[in-house]
């Protein structure tokens, strides 16, 4: 790649996602964490009561329209399951390039959180995927159910580290 | 005689209770399944109501092989070839961003022949991809040359495919460090002329599919997805285009050598399934623009591939990474914890953010323009349920 | 075949009848079973039923270049109730399987199974994974087996010409 686009584009980055980032800590001050900010991408952590009102606030500010993947990861080692959106613009033409990770932690022995469905509709059916593959009980959702896997499905859901794969 | 009318009468109200039926009678619940001359390997459940749709219920899930469980008992490299299969038919491109993913990861350079020679992989095979699309559209609204002449077409860029990679559709040939191997000796000139007349053949295909008035009829104000809509549904790729969003990651966030490249984002403003099938066949014509001036820049030697080895083990940490690939933004998020092989793996596919758009557009529209909105959201269902 | 008619001599007009008919079928089976055979061999009808990412291959293989309508399998369109030929395209998945099974049910007699593609042989490179079936030999028996992931069109085409030999030779009812 270029060199100097490349740093043209990183400085333009930088400014903007830590312009982002200074107003988001601004507003909520202690109850939200960054864990990296670097060429194009950042990631925040909040506390699960404070997720449905950082969403809020960061698509009336600043145009976060749609997710791009949502998911989850299990840590059977700290015994929580971490949520993460990826938040992406259409409408910003400023962010085009730009993701935000919005991430929270859940318990793993009951793991509940609040859904964003009527903030961004686009992640109905991440949300019910992760249900069905990692247990993740979304409160507000409409339909917490079986997805993709089998009608017959008794068994623990697959994408949790305690659920081994035959023969390995 | 009063006792006759009476009875008449009697009996008048009786038949008039037997016609009247319920609200519920008149819903019928079908079921357009996995085998289906017009449905693919996917299972929806519609409720029609005489001739209009009232309820749509996608059912995915009959190719769900598990693939994000697999990546966890596989190093990097093993990774490769299984990730592969979802999107079969556009190998290069789904395996481009876990390539890219992985590199943002461990922090390399791919050097620039290597870079180049990715890029046109990449859109050889979006060449590859459309022309099977219209073949598969061809069959849904019953039009059989709109088969052959596209399935025929795109033997002439498979032949390349197995001139550089020896195999006709999975190549496995973008590895993370570069790629596998060089262009055979005298490849530029042949790929230039198999380019050139596969773009004199697509010319010929606007006479015969989109000037067709049976083909206008039938998508031509038929789905039509408003532009604040699409915006709040997260749709990506083609449909996304066809509603007026000029959204392109080559053009937005450029990896690789893209930013070097000039081409044209075609958007259009109509918003229906004619917007929509009309569009890949124009980014096919952009295609082939690109490759001339891929071409036309590539280094003439140099190394292609930055050599890793086998089990390498990834930092600790995390990346996200995208490329437009035939039918959308194609994501990969990695999770690294510092072993040989990768903590977690998320594939985010275009055909799953575009699933939602089915239930909404479906839903008021007649059953018999169901083929050609559902095959328009430009849905694979391999790549869906991964 | 007249000298077993006649020797011994049928004592009972039910026997000499009999006898005739066990001539008509021997002296026709030949000619007519050949007939039969003939035009099962060069119409068979496949199922549109894609399981899998074979399918692909599979489309390819009624494209202009490796048309495969010239050996006689037709293009797949149509209702299940006429066809004769399912052909498992790639890998069959624990959501998929009571589908397949269903669909083969339903085709009539005679009918035969292709199993294309590694993954519907032994399961393939998913062999652990939990939502996949190591083999389609479990719900439908299978006639031909085309190795490949995915099987070249060339192959599938001589997957074909082996079931249609294996056809020829069978017997009919």
């Amino acid at each position: 790649m270029d060199g100097n686009i490349e740093l043209k584009n990183e400085k333009i980055s930088l400014s903007v996602s830590s312009e982002i980032l200074k107003s988001i800590t601004d507003k909520f001050s202690n109850r939200i964490k960054i864990i990296y900010d670097i060429h194009n991408r950042s990631k925040i952590m909040v506390e699960p009561e404070s997720l449905v009102e950082t969403a809020i606030f960061l698509r009336d500010n600043f145009g976060f329209d749609h997710v791009e993947s949502a998911s989850g990861t299990d840590y059977p080692k700290e015994e929580k399951i971490e949520i993460n959106y990826h938040l992406g613009t259409y409408s910003n033409s400023d962010l085009l390039p730009y993701v935000l990770v919005l991430s929270t932690k859940v318990d793993r022995e009951d793991p509940k959180s609040n859904s964003l469905i009527n903030i961004l509709p686009s992640v109905e059916l991440f949300e019910r995927e992760t249900y069905e593959m990692l247990g993740v009980y979304f409160i507000g959702h409409p339909r917490n159910e079986r997805f993709l896997l089998p009608e017959d499905w008794a068994d623990i859901p697959p994408l949790r580290k305690d659920f081994r794969s035959k023969g390995r | 005689m009063s006792n006759l009318e009476e009875k008449i009468d009697e009996a008048k109200k009786l038949s008039m209770q037997i016609v009247k039926e319920t609200e519920a009678d008149r819903l019928m619940t079908l079921s357009v399944g996995p085998q289906h001359p017009g449905s693919g390997h996917f299972r929806f459940v519609i409720k029609v109501d005489g001739d209009y749709i009232v309820n749509v219920d996608p059912d995915p899930g009959y190719v769900h092989r598990g693939h994000e469980k697999m990546c966890e008992y596989r190093n990097y490299f093993q990774n490769l070839p299984q990730l592969e299969r979802p999107a079969l038919h556009d190998s290069s491109n789904i395996l481009y961003s876990y390539c890219l993913a992985v590199e943002d990861l461990v922090g390399i350079n791919v050097p620039r022949r290597g870079q180049f020679i990715r890029a046109i992989a990449s859109e050889l095979d979006r060449l590859v991809y459309t022309q099977y699309w219209l073949a598969i559209y061809g069959i849904f609204l019953g039009h059989s040359t709109m088969f052959m002449w596209p399935a025929g077409d795109r033997e002439l860029i498979i032949d390349l495919f197995e001139r550089f990679s020896g195999h006709r559709v999975t190549h496995c040939f973008s590895i993370p460090g570069g790629v596998r191997n060089d262009f055979p000796y005298n490849f530029k000139e042949k790929c230039l002329t198999q380019v050139n007349y596969f773009e004199k053949r697509l010319k010929e295909y606007e006479h015969i599919f989109y000037n067709n008035p049976l083909f206008r009829q039938r998508t031509e104000g038929v789905g039509i997805l408003p532009k604040e809509d699409a915006i709040k549904l997260g749709v990506t790729g083609s449909v996304l285009r066809a509603s007026g969003v000029p959204y392109d990651i080559r053009k937005v966030e450029p990896y690789d050598i893209y930013d070097e490249i000039d081409f044209k984002v075609q958007h259009m403003k109509t918003c229906d399934s004619f917007a929509r099938s009309y569009i890949p066949y124009l980014d096919m014509i952009e295609s082939c623009h690109i490759i001339r001036q891929l071409l036309d820049k590539i280094p003439e030697s140099g190394d292609v591939r930055v050599k890793l080895q086998g089990n390498m083990k990834g930092p600790p940490g995390e990346s996200f990474k995208r490329v437009e690939s035939g039918r959308g933004a194609l994501g990969y998020h990695i999770v690294s914890d510092g072993a040989s092989r990768p903590y977690r793996v998320k594939i985010s596919t275009p055909s799953f953010r575009n699933l939602i758009a089915l239930s909404y557009l479906l839903v008021g529209s007649k059953l018999g323009d169901m083929p050609s909105i559902y095959w328009s959201l430009n849905y694979w269902p391999i790549e869906a349920d991964r | 075949m007249l000298k077993e008619l006649l020797d011994p001599i049928p004592s009972n007009f039910n026997i000499l009848v009999s006898k005739l008919g066990d001539m008509l079928v021997e002296s026709l089976e030949e000619p007519l079973g050949y007939t039969i055979n003939w035009g099962r061999v060069f119409s068979l009808w496949p199922v549109h039923l894609e399981t899998s990412c074979c399918s692909v291959e599979f489309g390819g293989a009624s494209s202009p270049r490796y048309d495969v309508e010239r050996f006689g399998m037709l293009e797949a369109f149509g209702s299940l109730r006429q066809c004769d030929l399912i052909v498992v395209q790639g890998t069959v998945t624990r959501k998929m399987a009571p589908r397949l099974r269903m669909v083969y049910d339903q085709m009539p007699e005679p009918k035969y199974v292709i199993a294309m593609g590694a993954c519907a042989i032994t399961g393939g490179m998913y062999f652990d994974s939990y939502n996949v079936l190591p083999g389609c030999d479990g719900i439908v028996p299978v006639d031909v087996y085309v190795p490949g992931c995915p099987p070249r069109p060339e192959t599938l085409i001589q997957g074909a010409f082996l079931l249609q030999e294996k056809i020829k030779r069978s017997k009919i009812k």
